[in-house]
Order: structure tokens, then C-alpha cells, then sequence
């Protein structure tokens, strides 16, 4: 995964966020979060259910005002009057808001009519959408007859209708097919190779691995930490992890020896991470009744190590 | 308008294209029931109810009744679109929110929904006006002049609808508003007698309702005769929108924009 490593583009930044803070019935949801988007770049919001990422979006897109803190766009102030900035975004939602009473052509017909886009430039993009969506043969059909993916891919088509510098995505794959994942995943890449901006959600580790070059992991409203996902990685957890499951009991991990490590229990199996996982898969060769699988550290190691193991909601 | 108040844009006007859209699509059929209820209601009431009441004033009852049929389906055209319509879109469709993804602004959308309740106004209108007139009961080139009136109201109860609409927990709340005032308004503001058989006490009360202004201009109009203090029914429609709109968008927009 060449592209995490690439540091974001020079420039002024696209987007930048100092303190912002956003207050639900006196309870602090986005609190007091600063970072910057630089143009061109795909950063990722990641964080626990309720972590407050889609209250972040909605106040950049300004679809709420926040309660502190400040929120530039391409240069502008941004709070929900602020119609220039919309002008030069797009938007996936987290929930669906496709128009139903509409047909897949009409969808994004009548949204570039939002946008105040001249008739005759929305036929002219109408085809290439389509296409871009693998919906040209859907055109006349109603949405109401689509699958979970091509109703996402549509909203996809929709945000690019007015030809965004930018495009926020509320969890883009949340519910999708593996097939329906990797379509929309190339075709962010795609945006991104033209030089669009992408500002995602995910709840996917791999998802935000493969597709964004800076992260940020916040939970309960703040930050906990921001980088590319190597950057996180490294920072966070050992190298290599041994995940050992046992037949009934979980293994005591005093038996086990993992010196220079650190261990993690969760259920019926023990994570190891280490620097080096030769000598504990040595001593591990003797045991046959575990299961033992080795593997490089990757993000959602560092996720749970951010956030913890406990379930949320 | 207040400095705190968000503006509307032009951009309304897309919001009305794209309910005309969806109208043309899924009400096609309706265009039937538009002309068929006006004239069950025009011969049912005109003739059937006619035979008794004979003239009121110089007007046979047909006449009479046909101008306050035209105000009440102003009325409640515009109602139900801003409430029904209004509510799906804004709740269960999600409408609103995707509109507002956009460079639209609360105040579009909701003038967009304004907009087109007195456009519905306006359809049902022209149905009625032209079965009225099939049957006589609008006589007279000046009784055109009735339709920018019907779609004047259309403003007003759009307008009042959606205020409505902001504060609705659900679709059951509706129910509150046409009990306590859009009934008695049909009832009491001169469609189907002159509001001058009411109690003195009553016709003040009643003179602060919309309806009672908008039949106080289309009747003189339908019938032919001449109309009276058209600048205060005209100011009092006006005013009933003007402060309607500001407040719904208001109202709207603490509820969506949280
Ligand atoms: N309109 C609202 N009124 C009150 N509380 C809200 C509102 N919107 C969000 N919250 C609360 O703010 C917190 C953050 O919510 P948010 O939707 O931003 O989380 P999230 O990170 O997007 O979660 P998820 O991954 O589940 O989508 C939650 O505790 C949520 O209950
Ligand atoms: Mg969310």
C-alpha cells in the first residue's frame, strides 16, 4: 500500500477545523477537535459508534451549527448559511436520502438542478454518472427497486453531479457486499487521482488502510490521534501480533512467555504483540492444542488499542 | 423581513419544479377525482341544496356557494400538501436533508413548499373554475380574476400549514389543526352563507380568520358583483402570509438544523 505513505500535498489547507465543539443538551459530542484537510488528499474519520464523526461532517457541511470553535472551507467561514461553500462540495449521507418519488436519472437530474446547474450541463454529465455508477442501463427505473449497493452508488453519482473539489462520505460501504465495496473503492480512488478531495467515515479498518492517506481517531468527541496509517501503526502496537485461541479455556498467558511484549485478552483469545514473534511461535510449536496465527499489526490493532475492547452503544 | 431571518434564493424555484415532477408522474390519474369533485360538490350543493335556500341576495345559491366551494378548496388543497407532503418530505423521506446538502437554504426549501401548495391551490382551482363555469356558476369574464386570489390563499394556508408542520410530532397532530381550525374556518367564514347571518360577536372573531378574506374577494369576483374593501381582504392575505413564512422557516429550521 505505496500510496498511505505519500505526506499530503503543499497548499493551503482545504478544510481546517480549529476547537470545534458541538453540544447536545448541555452533553460536549465534538469536543474541542482541531485538523486540517490539505487539497487533494482522502482523510479519514475514524472512531467508535457515537464517537462523533457524523456530527463533525454535519457541521462542515453545515448542516448544523457549532456551538464553538472555528470552521474554514475553501478559505470561507463555514455555518449552515454559507451556500458558496456547498456550492463546491458534495455529500454522501450516512442514512439514505436518495428521493424516492424520483427515478434513477431524475435523482441526479433534479439534484443539479439544486445546485443551480444549467439544463443542458446535467444531460451532458448525465451519461458519464450513470456509467460511473454502473447504473446506464437503471436510468428510467424507480429507486425504490434498487439493491443496497447501486442505492449507494447512486448517492455517490448524486454528490458528484455539481463537480466537487470536495466530497464528504459518511460511511460509504456501511452495509455492502464485498463486490459492492471494492466498485466504490475504485472509484474513490478514481476521484482522488483527479484531484478531488475525499473527507470519509469509516468503521472499516482495511477500508481506510487502502483508500486514505491521513487519519484521525476520535472518540467521545476528541481526538486521540492523527497520521498516516503507518504513522499509527508504528506509533501504537508492536510489529507483529500471535493471536492464540484455545480449545475451551482461554491460554494463561503466564505460560506462554512473550517477554518483550504485550498482552491482550478478548473472549476465547489471547493477542500477543511483539517485535519479534520467532521465540514465542518457537515455544508455541509445542503446543498443538492452541490455534496460533501470526500476522503483521495492522490498524484495527491500533483502533482497539485507542479506543478499547469494550462495546459501545 | 428580520435580519436574523435566512433569505430565500431563487434556487426555490427548482424545489417547485421538482414537486410539479412527481406530481405530473403520480397524480396523473388525479386529474379525474380534481374535476370530478367539483362537480359533485357544485351540483350536489348548488342544485340539491339550491331548490331550498333559493337566491342569497341577489345571487342564486349555485353562484353563492360555487365562490366559497373555490375558496374552501384553496384552503384545503394547500393545507393538505404543506401538512401531508410537508411532513413525509421532511421526516420519513429525508428530503429536506438532502436539499440542504446542497446550496439551498431552509428558506428555499420551505418557500419551494409554500410555493407549490398554492400551485396545487391553483390546479384544483382552475378544475373547479372550469366545471363552475361549465354549469353557469361563474358568469362573467371578471370571474378569472378569482384564480391569482385562489393562489394567494394558496400562500397563506401553505404557509400556515408548514408552521404547522415544524411543530408536528407525527401525522396524528393534524388532526388537532383541522378540528380547532381548519373546520371551524370552512365553516363559519362565508362558504356555504353570507358571514352576515352570524351572531355580532362571532363575525368579529370570524373576521380575523383568513377564509373569511379570501371569500370576501372571490365571491364578488365569481358572481360579478362589485367588491368590497379589496385593499383590506388583499392586505389581510398578505399579512397572513408574510408572517406565516418567516415563522415556518424559523420554526423548520430549529428542528432540522440541530
Ligand atoms: N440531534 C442530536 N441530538 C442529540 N444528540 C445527538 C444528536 N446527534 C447526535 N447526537 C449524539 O452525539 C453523539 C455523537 O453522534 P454521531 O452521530 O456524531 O456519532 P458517530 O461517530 O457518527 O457514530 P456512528 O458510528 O454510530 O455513526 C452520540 O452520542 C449521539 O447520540
Ligand atoms: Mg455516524
Amino acid at each position: 500500500m505505496e500510496q498511505t505513505d505519500t505526506p499530503p500535498p503543499d497548499g493551503a489547507p482545504l478544510l481546517r477545523a480549529r476547537n470545534l465543539v458541538k453540544r447536545y443538551q448541555g452533553r460536549t459530542v465534538v469536543d474541542h477537535i482541531s485538523f486540517t484537510v490539505q487539497r487533494g488528499e482522502c482523510f479519514g474519520l475514524l472512531g467508535p459508534n457515537g464517537a462523533g464523526k457524523t456530527t463533525t461532517l454535519r457541521m462542515i457541511v453545515g448542516l448544523t451549527p457549532a456551538d464553538g470553535g472555528e470552521l474554514t472551507l475553501f478559505g470561507l467561514p463555514m455555518h449552515p448559511e454559507q451556500r458558496a461553500a456547498r456550492q463546491r462540495m458534495g455529500v454522501v449521507s450516512q442514512e439514505d436520502n436518495l428521493d424516492t418519488d424520483l427515478g434513477v436519472a431524475e435523482n441526479l437530474r433534479i439534484y443539479g438542478r439544486y445546485f443551480g446547474l444549467p439544463g443542458a450541463l446535467i444531460e451532458e454529465r448525465l451519461e458519464r454518472l450513470l456509467r460511473f455508477a454502473q447504473l446506464s442501463d437503471r436510468a428510467g427505473q424507480a429507486v425504490g427497486t434498487l439493491s443496497g449497493g447501486m442505492r449507494r452508488r447512486l448517492v455517490l453519482a448524486r454528490s458528484l453531479v455539481a463537480d466537487p473539489e470536495l466530497v464528504v462520505l459518511d460511511e460509504p460501504t456501511t452495509g455492502l457486499d464485498p463486490q459492492a465495496r471494492h466498485l466504490i473503492w475504485q472509484r474513490l480512488r478514481t476521484l482522488r487521482d483527479d484531484g478531488v478531495t475525499l473527507l470519509l467515515t469509516t468503521h472499516y479498518m482495511d477500508e481506510a488502510a487502502r483508500l486514505c492517506d491521513r487519519l484521525l481517531v476520535m472518540d467521545h468527541g476528541a481526538i486521540l490521534d492523527l497520521g498516516t496509517p503507518r504513522e499509527l501503526i508504528a506509533r501504537h502496537v508492536e510489529p507483529e501480533v500471535v493471536e492464540i485461541t484455545g480449545q475451551g479455556d482461554p491460554p494463561d498467558p503466564a505460560t506462554l512467555g512473550n517477554p518483550d511484549g504485550r498482552q491482550e485478552r478478548m473472549g476465547d483469545t489471547l493477542y500477543c504483540y511483539t517485535r519479534d514473534a520467532a521465540p514465542l511461535m518457537e515455544r508455541l510449536s509445542r503446543r498443538p492444542d492452541l490455534a496460533v496465527l501470526m500476522r503483521p499489526a495492522n490498524l484495527e490493532d491500533v483502533f482497539l488499542k485507542l479506543t478499547g475492547r469494550e462495546l459501545r452503544d | 423581513m428580520p435580519r436574523f431571518l435566512p433569505r430565500p434564493t431563487l434556487g426555490f424555484i427548482q424545489i417547485v419544479r421538482r414537486h410539479f415532477l412527481v406530481w405530473r408522474k403520480t397524480s396523473a390519474a388525479s386529474l379525474v377525482g380534481n374535476l370530478g369533485e367539483p362537480l359533485l360538490y357544485l351540483t350536489g350543493m348548488g342544485y340539491g341544496l339550491g331548490r331550498f335556500v333559493g337566491d342569497i341576495g341577489s345571487l342564486p345559491y349555485l353562484v353563492f356557494v360555487a365562490a366559497g366551494i373555490l375558496s374552501a378548496s384553496s384552503m384545503n388543497t394547500a393545507t393538505f400538501e404543506a401538512l401531508y407532503g410537508g411532513f413525509t418530505r421532511m421526516t420519513r423521506q429525508n428530503t429536506y436533508h438532502a436539499m440542504l446538502a446542497t446550496p439551498l437554504g431552509v428558506a428555499d426549501v420551505v418557500l419551494g413548499e409554500v410555493v407549490w401548495a398554492a400551485v396545487k391551490s391553483l390546479f384544483a382551482g382552475l378544475a373547479i373554475f372550469l366545471v363552475g363555469t361549465l354549469l353557469g356558476a361563474f358568469p362573467g369574464p371578471q370571474a378569472w380574476l378569482a384564480l391569482p386570489v385562489v393562489f394567494l390563499a394558496g400562500l397563506v394556508f401553505g404557509g400556515i400549514g408548514m408552521v404547522v408542520t415544524a411543530i408536528s410530532p407525527g401525522y396524528d397532530f393534524f388532526l388537532y389543526y383541522f378540528t380547532l381550525v381548519s373546520t371551524p374556518m370552512f365553516l363559519f367564514c362565508g362558504v356555504f352563507y353570507p358571514v352576515a347571518s352570524l351572531p355580532e360577536g362571532v363575525q368579529t372573531l370570524v373576521a380575523a380568520l383568513p377564509l373569511t378574506h379570501v371569500v370576501a374577494l372571490i365571491r364578488p369576483l365569481g358572481s360579478g358583483t362589485p367588491p368590497e374593501d379589496v385593499m383590506v381582504h388583499l392586505g389581510a392575505l398578505l399579512l397572513f402570509a408574510l408572517t406565516a413564512y418567516p415563522i415556518a422557516v424559523l420554526l423548520i429550521k430549529r428542528r432540522i438544523i440541530v
